[in-house]
């Protein structure tokens, strides 16, 4: 096959992939309502917390902001990194196998579609906390803004098609270590609360989430002041770590991908179900 | 059928209920790494709430409000996994093994079934909430000491607030059986509106006063409201302050009678309908 061949497929197949997700949403509309709903009754009640133990009004915005960001969180972990557990269960992970295109094609396509979705759910925690709320932020360095939060996505979903190719392997595994993998993150990724209160050295641990630097580099843009003391890095520091991560994190989704696959192929893991 | 023979097929579903619903939380992986499992979610949460006050705080957990935002928390526990627990179980037979069909084909009793695969999720819960409370005490200096406690409120409140949970679990586990493609959010949206409404991480007066009625009106706010009575002494919410603790009780027993009522109720009017339309063996693929 030629590469302009090749090229063309995997483009098809990445839009492909991400057409479902996209059209999904569209279809079901209610599943909007409830993915915008159920996180701001999180977001909600840790607002209130604060407000109960007198917390400064920026502690609000640190929620909202965090509680925007689960949504993408979930997302890697329920709709990337299971996914192909949840394919092999529905028996649809055969028909990806035999299909004459690129693994990760699917995988970019799943990303873009779960990005897509995800960048609604995540827009309406967002505006809707930010207005019920009434959170005080200040935009000092758009452009940083908006680069951190791309390469944040670029890089968790780089760490999301990683967990991806890990859960090949596994059956009812993967739906508890995705679980598993809810809270302890939100806590050592300081979704709700500045991650520097943990110590550099978990801080530092958490990183390998790209959320924790993402997260913290975009709350010292919004909310520069409050933040003095509670940064973690500065923002360039974070921004090109985001950058090697995002980087190693596709690189080595790519090459797991391979490796469990040939790995579940031999060990005749690909059809099992419902274990 | 006779009352006996009744009697030991409810006994035989919930037996085998229990058994089922346990090995299929615990037979993924081995004991030492279930048993990490099981904790390490649960302790996370409430160390998300313990750095939120420290942030604040600046070091200190002295605030009065904390012990009250730790008991809330660690009982929550309980919330999430007797309601899940129970209204999964639907999902999961029905549309992950396919078995809903055989359950209702084969000699038991559904609602006794129901109940007992929420057990398994129940002990888990205890194992979770117990070892969550003894961090608090040992670890973050949470006074709960053992001879203040009343034990006796602490016993039947939990007795009641749990059996309360178990029929808010049948209520859903029959709207469960009449959605397509929502019975993930169905669980989901009640827990996370218990948590807000119930008074769980902060006082009820902190909330809109309207939003403070609702909490009222829910049988969990009674319940986390007598089990802080029993372990702390007061239930640190203004708004309940004027019921005296002796009231606490009957306001948790009438409400779990009520909800049991409506909630078997409801759950034989879903079965019907589910039967009629054929969707007891709906599969959705999602």
């Amino acid at each position: 096959m030629n590469l302009r061949r090749e090229m063309k497929t995997f483009l098809r197949t990445v839009i492909g992939r991400a057409y479902p997700r996209v059209i999904g949403m569209r279809r079901e509309k209610s599943w909007m309502l409830f993915e915008v709903l159920l996180p701001l009754l999180q977001v909600a009640a840790f607002v209130y917390i604060y407000q109960a133990i007198g917390a400064p009004p920026e502690f609000t915005g640190f929620v909202v902001l965090g509680g925007a960001m689960t949504a993408y969180w979930m997302n890697v972990l329920w709709s990337m990194a299971s996914q192909l557990y949840w394919e092999k269960e529905t028996g649809n992970l055969e028909l990806y196998i035999i299909a004459p295109t690129s693994r990760m094609a699917i995988l970019i396509g799943m990303a873009a579609g779960g990005i897509m979705t995800t960048t609604i759910r995540a827009v309406g925690v967002l505006t809707l906390g930010v207005l019920i709320f009434r959170v005080p932020m200040e935009v000092t360095d758009v452009p940083a803004l908006v680069g951190v939060f791309l390469l944040t996505l670029v890089a968790l979903y780089g760490l999301g098609m990683l967990l991806a190719s890990l859960f090949l392997l596994w059956g009812r595994q993967a739906w508890h270590l995705a679980n598993l993998l809810q809270e302890p993150v939100f806590l050592v990724s300081g979704f709700y609360f500045p991650v520097r209160a943990l110590g550099f050295l978990v801080a530092l641990g958490a990183s390998i989430v790209p959320i924790t630097l993402g997260l913290d580099a975009m709350r010292q843009l919004l909310f520069p002041q409050m933040m003095e003391g509670f940064r973690f890095l500065p923002v360039g520091t974070q921004l090109g770590a985001l950058a090697v991560q995002a980087v190693v994190f596709l690189f080595l989704a790519h090459r797991a991908l391979r490796y469990f696959e040939d790995r579940a192929r031999r060990e005749g893991r690909l059809t099992l179900r419902g274990l | 059928m006779t009352a006996r023979v009744r009697g030991k097929e409810t006994w035989r579903s919930l037996r085998v209920a229990v058994w089922l619903g346990w090995q299929v939380e615990s037979n993924w992986t081995d004991p030492f790494l279930f048993a990490v499992y099981s904790v390490v979610r649960p302790v996370a949460g409430a160390l998300i709430l313990v750095f939120m006050y420290l942030v604040v705080a600046r070091g200190g957990l002295e605030n009065p409000l904390f012990p009250y935002v730790f008991v809330g928390n660690a009982f929550y526990i309980y919330v999430g996994a007797v309601l899940m627990g129970i209204s999964w179980v639907v999902i999961d037979d029905r549309e992950h093994y396919g078995m809903l069909k055989y359950m209702y084909v084969a000699p038991l009793n559904i609602l006794t079934y129901l109940l007992g695969r929420g057990v398994a999720q129940t002990a888990i819960a205890t194992i979770a909430t117990a070892i969550t409370l003894l961090f608090g005490v040992g670890v973050l200096g949470i006074r709960i000491p053992p001879g203040q406690v009343d034990w006796g409120l602490l016993a039947v409140a939990l007795v009641l607030g749990l059996s309360a949970l178990a029929f808010m679990g049948l209520l859903l586990a029959g709207a469960t059986l009449l959605t397509a493609r929502h019975n993930f959010f169905i669980g989901q949206a009640v827990a996370g509106a218990l948590y807000l409404l119930s008074g769980v991480v902060f006082p009820l007066d902190v909330l809109p006063p309207a939003l403070q009625w609702v909490g009222k009106a829910l049988p969990v706010t009674y319940w986390l409201e007598a089990l802080r009575r029993a372990l702390l002494g007061e239930g640190g919410n203004e708004a309940l302050r004027a019921i005296p603790t002796g009231h606490l009780l009957p306001i948790l027993a009438g409400s779990t009678l009520a909800l049991a009522v409506v909630s078997i109720l409801f759950f034989r009017w879903a079965e019907g309908v589910a039967h009629c339309r054929g969707l007891l063996d709906m599969q959705t693929m999602y």
